[in-house]
């Protein structure tokens, strides 16, 4: 049990990975997906359900409440794109956590939406903590809109143990 | 209507948004946000993994705080940033408290913008995802 003399869980293939990008997803943001995010989280606010209360409010439709950033366009016919930060640690870990999220909003969000994501992993670490061996990757994605601006920038933090 | 930057203070408390999720909201959840890992609606397959329980999506929780924000902000504000850590667990039909704290007021680009200390606080009174936020305001 000498930890010192353990080698890093970190592969070269994950470190060669750090920056990046992955294959662009597609995601859609309809009124149908962001009424049922919104009901999901319990907002009761009617700009989240009824077209003609967000655009009194200045909306161009219902705006994604904070949090929705879109649905994937599924199709069983495509391949999706490779998921990010899976590739497999020199030791394996069998758990997988949800270690926090950040977004920045740069700007709204509507209904009507077709949001292009790119991700790409920025940093990977190990630790040892209450769970034990953790290895804790950090991907930024960033969700472009129609217009080609950028909407949202999310951070997420990945924990496998 | 939603606060006003002019009221607001550095150190003031905004309203608490008390959660407590049903099962049920966690399907919508698993539907509205498209994670359907089992841990959070299928028992058994939660404990086989380890845990006690099924267990709230943390996602869920990071959304939560976005709806306490939201609701403090209103429509003529926007959120800007929000952020969490998922540090500890939450059970389904136990209480969520949301929680925020100014703890900056500021002009940046010609916006009025306030930052906060958010969180979800557990029946124990633990802040199970402690994080931070950006808000503008009218």
């Amino acid at each position: 049990m000498s930890d010192e003399t353990q080698e890093s869980l970190i592969t070269d293939e994950m470190r060669a990975s750090i920056g990046r990008e992955s294959e662009p997803t597609t995601l859609e943001v309809d009124k149908t997906s962001v009424r049922m995010f919104a009901r999901s989280v319990g907002y009761t606010d009617p700009v989240y359900y009824d077209e003609a209360a967000a655009q009194a409010a200045g909306y161009r439709s219902l705006p994604a409440p904070p949090g929705y950033l879109g649905t994937p366009v599924f199709n069983p016919n495509k391949r999706s794109a490779r998921p990010q930060g899976m590739l497999e640690p020199s030791r394996p870990l069998k758990r997988v956590l949800n270690g926090g999220t950040d977004i920045e909003y740069l700007t709204d969000i509507c209904a009507g939406d077709i949001l292009t994501s790119i991700s790409a992993v920025s940093s990977i670490e190990e630790r040892k903590g209450r769970l034990g061996e953790m290895l804790i990757t950090t991907t930024k994605t960033t969700y472009r809109n129609q217009e080609g601006e950028v909407v949202a920038i999310m951070t997420g933090t990945g924990i496998r143990y | 209507m939603g606060a006003s930057w002019d009221e607001v203070q550095e150190g003031m408390e905004i309203p608490t948004l008390e959660k407590n999720c049903s099962t049920q909201q966690l399907v919508h959840w698993a539907a509205g946000s498209g994670d359907f890992y089992q841990i959070h609606y299928d028992h058994n397959f939660a404990e086989a993994t380890g845990l006690p329980n099924i267990i709230v999506h943390g996602a869920l929780k990071h959304a939560f705080l976005g709806q306490l924000l939201h609701d403090w902000v209103g429509n003529e504000g926007r959120v800007k940033r929000v952020g969490c850590s998922y540090r500890g667990m939450d059970f389904p039909d136990e209480d969520i408290h949301c929680k925020g704290v100014v703890t900056r007021k500021y002009e940046e680009d010609g916006e009025k913008l306030v930052d906060l200390e958010i969180w979800t606080e557990n029946p124990d009174g633990q802040r199970t995802s402690p994080g931070s936020a950006t808000v503008r305001l009218p």
